[in-house]
């Protein structure tokens, strides 16, 4: 048969797939390999004339620069690895105080930007269009630059309640420190927000199997409560001391002190990243159809029961997708510190560059850095990100 | 029209009152809320309006508004920005005539504030006259595109093949010249700067990343994979790690895996930061867009029996590039937001011509706020405009409506 013939040709090796398939990927690996080759060629040329041998001993010596603003105990003498070690605590701090201020703010925005009040609506819109349309660096000048640095001098600083003294040098709060027997206390609080959590968990099983009320959310909210309580008194009713900052001499002397780069980055990136949070929010509760509140009321249901049982969790699966994405730049959108001079990770890295004269060692460990921050936060978001989706059958 | 009387029509448009108890006093406490936002309101305005007139020092701006413009290029030179400024507004013009709506918002924009920016008071000796009557020529020069654009024999690809050729000269021939030549000397980038760099490095940098980002995206989605591992690999170490470590990258590291002779120029190892940084995002939106393409639309073309670069070429991508148009406008919008730091390594952007001329002249030491705020007025007016023309290109192309 013609057929028989037509198929029992073989097919010319220049067109058959699988080896074209093979071929493309082997010249495609040979040509990134080979870039690679000739670079790190390059490279080991280039540190073989300078005397500079890509090797991480170097991290074990003393780093001999001093650090503003550190969060764990730090001197100059201390090592290179320690230096960025600091840098890395100072980013996180940062970030994560950004992140809940921004989603906070953000939130607000949002609920603002969908208020029916034309007014407060128009106010949310000139903020996320102010922030949206400007480089995060020139809101970082405006800020540092602008407010902070022309913020009064010591003898004549802003008091606000707490106290709170705000001037030139910085920010000085007044902070908690657990007295002598305040890890009962503490403890106490721990246990508290445990076992409220494990109220709640079990309750509410206890009604979704057997349909009988348990008022879960009342119950764990007494014990989130009442266990601190208990604490607070079993560790003799005074389980905090405040440190309170005084005005010694030219400046003050205890309490907690943010220096004004610190907050300068953290109001900045956190009001920036708020607009954009706000936008996600507005996206998401608008996303939820109105048929399904609507329907909801028609069974009888509460407003706050609307809200927390059909809005909420609906919104929350348009949210969560942008907000990784926008917890991520902030993240790395701290990175800018370095133009205020808040020395956080990448800020400490260049100085440790300039310092150790191993720009390739150190700028690998600070990509790594980052890579894995963004990696580990993306992985842990992904896996609430998957519980909230919808399942679909 | 004449139906509303008898109460079938529409109803008539709500009055100013009725519009006013409605939105702002509807109960009680948004009532509250509008007095309280319009107090807020009025007391920042009048803040910033005594403060922009009656406290600030604008000196620092009015001293030298070229400077802002184009740096330090030599003033003898500047008629070749101007050139190319012309170029580009004759095109936008045309592109306006051509593609109607899609520009017309950016185009009139761009025409009033270059009009605006040629009869703006300043008592200044470095815009002199001829300056003044050159930026007036723009928005003539726009018009003319117009209706030359509106031509029934200019078609949108004569358009495109122009942009290519004037984007390609101004970077290339124009602005750079060449050496032992009268007509057009050299000049290094080192005295390029201001809005001239921002613009080179954000339009250089989407328009180099965009074939990048299709090759990665299409990359990612390969099923070879060998090639799909490193698209992979590249895109998520570029986004995972901030735009400052890509830059710094390439002004810094990049030369010691160079052969030691080999000198790049600082202003293209920015412009390559630039492109990578651009390109993995590129990537990740234009594989939305190809995620979004059914399959039913491979498979129909791979019964037509097309072979598999003619199916991408033909049917995958010009449908999901176009479903990717508005994303790619936004993405322009933050890269030309992003571009401000590349003065982190030491290029006169705008940013960096306002830093130096604050660190250079002692009188202006207190001045930040001033110069700063000028320069954030302007990323805002660009970016502002940039994201209502692309709001216009979604609702033209329904994206979203399908």
């Amino acid at each position: 048969m013609v057929t028989d013939k037509y198929f029992h040709k073989k097919t010319p090796i220049w067109r058959d797939e699988r080896v074209l398939k093979a071929a493309a990927q082997i010249i495609s690996s040979l040509v990134v390999f080979g870039i690679l080759y000739w670079a790190i060629g390059n490279f080991l040329e280039i540190t073989q004339q300078r005397g500079m041998p890509l090797s991480y001993g170097f991290l074990d010596e003393a780093a001999g620069f001093p650090i503003k603003e550190s969060f764990i105990p730090y001197e100059s003498t201390m090592s290179f690895g320690r230096a960025v070690l600091v840098g890395l605590i100072n980013t996180l701090v940062v970030s994560v105080l950004g992140i809940l201020f921004a989603t906070l703010l953000g939130f607000l925005i949002g609920l603002m930007r969908l208020s029916s009040n034309w007014l407060i609506s128009r106010i949310a819109l000139a903020y996320i269009e102010f922030h949206r349309n400007i480089p995060l660096l020139v809101l970082l000048f405006l800020w540092y630059f602008g407010v902070f640095t022309r913020l009064p001098d010591v003898k004549e600083s802003i008091t606000l309640p707490g106290p709170t003294y705000i001037n030139q040098r910085g920010f000085y709060l007044t902070w908690p420190h657990l007295s002598d027997r305040g890890a009962l206390f503490a403890t106490s609080i721990a246990a508290g927000i445990i076992l409220a959590i494990i109220t709640w968990v079990v309750l509410r099983r206890i009604r979704e199997d057997k349909g009988r009320e348990t008022y879960f959310g009342r119950v764990s909210l007494t014990v989130l409560i009442l266990v601190p309580l208990i604490g607070w008194f079993a560790s003799g009713g005074e389980p905090l001391w405040f440190d309170v900052p005084v005005l010694q001499g030219f400046n003050f002397q205890g309490g907690l002190r943010l220096t004004t780069e610190f907050a300068a980055l953290l109001i900045g990136l956190a009001m920036y990243t708020a607009a954009f949070i706000a936008e996600v929010f507005r996206a998401g509760i608008l996303a939820v159809q109105k048929g399904q509140i609507e329907a909801a009321s028609a069974v009888g249901l509460r407003y706050s029961q609307v809200l927390m049982l059909i809005i909420i969790p609906q919104a929350m699966r348009v949210i969560i997708p942008p907000m990784i994405s926008q917890y991520l730049n902030l993240t790395k959108n701290s990175s800018l510190a370095l133009a205020i001079g808040y020395q956080e990770l990448f800020a400490i890295g260049k100085v440790t560059i300039n310092q150790a004269g191993r720009a390739v060692p150190v700028f690998i460990l600070i990509m790594a850095t980052y890579l894995a921050i963004s990696l580990l936060t993306s992985i842990i978001l992904n896996i609430y990100n998957k519980r909230v989706q919808f399942i679909e059958r | 029209m004449t139906s509303t009387s008898d109460g079938v029509g529409p109803p008539s448009p709500p009055g100013a009152m009725e519009w006013i108890r409605k939105n702002l006093f509807s109960n009680w406490y948004n009532s509250l809320l509008t007095i309280l936002g319009a107090t807020v309101v009025y007391f920042t305005l009048i803040n910033i309006i005594t403060w922009v007139f009656n406290t600030a020092d604008w000196r620092p701006v009015t001293v030298a508004p070229l400077l802002y413009l184009v740096g330090q290029y030599p003033r003898e030179e500047l008629w070749r920005a101007g050139i190319s400024l012309l170029m580009v507004t004759f095109l936008v013009g045309m592109s306006w005539g051509v593609w109607k709506r899609y520009v017309r918002a950016f185009a009139i924009f761009m025409g009033i504030l270059l009009g605006i920016l040629a009869v703006f008071p300043l008592e200044t000796t470095t815009i002199t006259l001829p300056i003044r009557a050159f930026m007036l020529i723009n928005p003539f020069l726009i018009y003319l595109g117009y209706r030359i654009g509106r031509l029934q024999s200019v078609h949108g690809r004569h358009v495109a093949t122009l942009w290519l050729i004037t984007l390609l000269l101004i970077p290339l021939v124009i602005l750079p010249g060449f050496e032992n030549s009268s007509l057009l000397p050299k000049v290094p980038t080192t005295v390029w700067g201001g809005l001239l760099i921002t613009l080179l490095l954000s339009v250089g940098g989407i328009v180099l990343s965009f074939p990048i980002g299709v090759l990665l995206a299409l990359g990612r989605r390969s099923s070879l994979p060998v090639v799909k591992l490193f698209s992979i690999f590249f895109i998520e170490v570029v986004r995972g790690v901030p735009l400052v470590t890509i830059l710094f990258m390439f002004s810094i590291i990049l030369a010691l895996f160079l052969p030691s002779e080999s000198r790049i120029d600082r202003v293209i190892r920015a412009l390559m930061g630039t492109v990578v940084f651009s390109a993995a995002y590129t990537a990740e939106n234009v594989r939305g867009g190809l995620q979004a393409i059914p399959p039913g639309q491979v498979e129909a073309a791979k019964a037509m029996g097309l072979k598999n670069f003619h199916i991408t070429i033909l049917i995958v991508l010009p449908q999901a590039l176009r479903l990717v148009i508005p994303t790619i406008v936004g993405q322009f919008i933050s890269l030309f937001k992003d571009t401000t730091l590349v003065y982190i390594v030491g290029i006169n952007d705008l940013l960096g011509i306002g830093n130096a001329v604050l660190n250079l002249n002692p009188e202006f030491v207190r001045l930040q706020m001033e110069v700063y705020l000028f320069i954030a007025v302007i990323f805002w007016v660009f970016s502002y405009f940039m994201s209502y023309a692309s709001l216009q290109l979604e609702k033209a192309l329904g994206v979203g409506e399908r």
